[in-house]
């Protein structure tokens, strides 16, 4: 086990070296204007556009510059162009918020993946299956924007639920208890329809593994031996389904937070997306190679864990 | 005269090809996915020799009318018409070659890679490999689309910027899928008795595997359309993606969204094109799945 974990480590490191250098490379190669002014604009003067060039390090070579930023974002001394202020603190801010999301999208879709998974692996090839897996493709080709208007659109009108913002403003909690609820309360709405590609991803892999397991020589011993179907099916096959459910958490995790980017922006929520899109328009580029930098540290952070959680619960891992 | 043709004999077609294409036949949702596609795509072709011609059918969509802005829809305007008194259904169907164009174009720069890269991988093996897939597990952590939406925001918005960001961000996939392929195919009795013969390595890769792993490749290319027209719909929305006036699905709703409360028909109506046009793509890509995957026969 430890000797399977200090691989994963050192796999990672390889994987996080690689991610700096694309994360960089995306920004630097990219042809265009670094300048958040423009190319062009006569009212900027070359002493103004030199001075830029200085500070964020655009005269030197380009793996200097490479040395450059990764030094900066490891001590934190990376800052914005557009307020100055440490990237990592404006990261930092919300990150929070961002986890939040994420993680209710993610629980959505595991739990929904999985019980419309069974079900269309119960019923493998029938009728209600190919209904099913209609379903799970309408939800993987729903664009999310489109949903959160419609969806916004019918609760204004409809029912309370809060659409923008994390919290409910001009109200005071002082009770713990009340200020968690009022935050879930909140992402409720942008967590579910972030959620609904998600769960019909993870219901396609769930009934695929579910298929799968159903031929095993097991589940015909166990059928042989005469226990009745459900039997089989929610005591012997159904145990394996633990696989894709830690695999989707690796799976999905890169998909929700890119459709974060989008639902943030919509309901308002101050997450890592909207930072992104905010820095996107204000071309604001040491934010940029350190969003995408530290949302692909998140999501390998994630992967790990999820391939230690495999060597928990699958013997053969063990193994390796 | 009266002739009574002999009943055709059912035979089972003699190639692969043939063989899937019979088991697709008989999936009916994966036919009137594929129909749909096939519908989408003529409409598109039409739509866009009329703009090119400026022939306005039914309407020109860029033709503003005060007097008739934001109608709901009615005998003149089907769809309705948008703050600037455009037709919707003009613009709808004018946008269609640029949802359309970015899904296929994107998906050959994208399988262009892929297949490039994993058939290296998959070939050359050892650190090659190593390195190679080291590098696809890394960009693979990344948010595609927050890569996509940096890269066009800072290339600056046009389709043919979109369509070469996309493409090259979303290949990992295919690259993984090549490679695996290679790896069992490389090893099989065929490529051995071709590397006996002396045949060079690329000759291999190209005339002897690939052919070999194109059923997959295939699916893999029509499962890839409607990421990026997905993806194409969202930067629309966000505003990086072909600029107006040219309409894009993306892009009326993205306009209509200020008038979310008094014209519903300028986000339903785009929106179901989005969807519609990426379901058909993702129901036509499984049947085909089911259809090459022999190994699946319960499905």
């Amino acid at each position: 086990m430890a000797a399977f974990i200090i691989r994963r480590l050192l796999v990672s490191a390889v994987l996080l070296f690689f991610i700096s250098i694309i994360s960089f490379f995306i920004i630097t190669l990219t042809p265009g204007s670094p300048y958040p002014w423009g190319e062009l604009n006569p009212k900027v003067s070359e002493e103004v556009k030199r001075v830029f060039r200085e500070k964020f390090h655009l005269d030197r070579p380009l793996h200097e510059q490479y040395a450059f930023i990764m030094r900066d974002l490891f001590t934190g001394n990376l800052r914005s162009i557009k307020d100055e202020r440490p990237v990592l603190e404006k990261i930092a801010e919300r990150l929070p918020a961002t986890l939040l999301l994420n993680i209710g999208a993610l629980a959505l879709s595991l739990s929904f993946g999985l019980m419309l998974g069974i079900y269309g692996a119960r019923h493998a090839g029938r009728p209600p299956d190919v209904i099913t897996s209609v379903i799970a493709f309408i939800f993987i080709a729903l664009p999310g924007f489109w949903v959160s208007y419609l969806v916004a659109i019918a609760l204004v009108d409809w029912a309370a639920v809060p659409i923008l913002g994390t919290h409910t403003i001009g109200v005071a909690f002082t009770n713990g208890a009340q200020v968690f609820l009022d935050r879930w309360w909140h992402v409720m709405m942008p967590a579910s329809i972030l959620a609904i590609g998600g769960i019909a991803v993870q219901s396609r892999f769930v009934r695929a593994s579910m298929i799968e397991t159903l031929r095993e020589d097991y589940i015909r011993t166990a059928r042989a031996k005469g226990l009745d179907e459900n039997a089989v099916f929610y005591r012997h096959a159904l145990r394996n389904s633990i696989r894709p459910l830690i695999t989707g958490i690796g799976m999905l995790l890169p998909a929700l937070i890119s459709g974060a980017v989008i639902i943030e922006n919509i309901f308002a929520y101050p997450g890592m997306g909207r930072l992104g899109y905010e820095a996107v328009l204000e071309r604001d580029y040491p934010t940029l190679v350190a969003l995408n930098f530290v949302t692909a540290a998140l999501v390998l952070v994630g992967n790990l864990i999820a391939d230690m959680l495999y060597a928990v619960v699958d013997p053969r891992v063990r193994l390796e | 005269m009266i002739t009574t043709a002999p009943a055709p004999i059912q035979t089972a077609p003699a190639t692969p090809g043939g063989r899937a294409w019979r088991r697709f036949r008989r999936n009916k949702v994966g036919v009137a996915a594929l129909v749909m596609v096939v519908i989408l795509a003529i409409v598109a072709l039409v739509f866009f020799v009329f703009d090119r011609l400026g022939i306005p059918f039914p309407m020109d969509p860029d033709a503003t009318n005060l007097e008739r802005k934001l109608l709901p829809p009615n005998p003149v305007n089907w769809l309705g018409t948008d703050n600037l008194g455009r037709d919707v259904l003009s613009r709808l169907l004018n946008g269609a070659y640029i949802s359309l164009t970015v899904g296929f174009v994107a998906v050959f720069v994208s399988l262009f890679i892929g297949v490039v890269v994993g058939a290296v991988a998959g070939y050359f093996g050892k650190w090659v490999d190593n390195l190679i897939m080291r590098a696809v597990d890394a960009l693979m952590c990344f948010p595609t689309f927050f890569l996509i939406l940096t890269a066009v925001a800072l290339l600056g918005p046009s389709i043919f910027n979109i369509i070469f960001v996309i493409g090259l961000v979303s290949w990992t996939g295919t690259a993984r899928l090549v490679r695996a392929e290679f790896l069992t195919l490389r090893e099989s009795s065929y490529v051995q008795a071709a590397r006996a013969l002396g045949q060079r390595g690329w000759k291999i890769i190209f005339r002897h595997i690939l052919p070999n792993a194109a059923a997959p490749i295939l699916v893999t290319a029509v499962l890839g359309v409607p990421e990026a027209i997905l993806a194409e719909a969202g930067l629309s929305f966000l505003g990086f993606g072909v600029q107006p006036p040219q309409a894009t699905w993306g892009n009326i709703i993205a306009d209509g969204k200020t008038y979310i409360l008094d014209a519903w028909w300028l986000i339903l109506f785009p929106g179901l094109a989005i969807l519609l046009a990426a379901l058909s793509f993702y129901l036509t890509g499984d049947a085909l799945r089911q259809a090459v995957e022999t190994r699946s026969e319960r499905q």
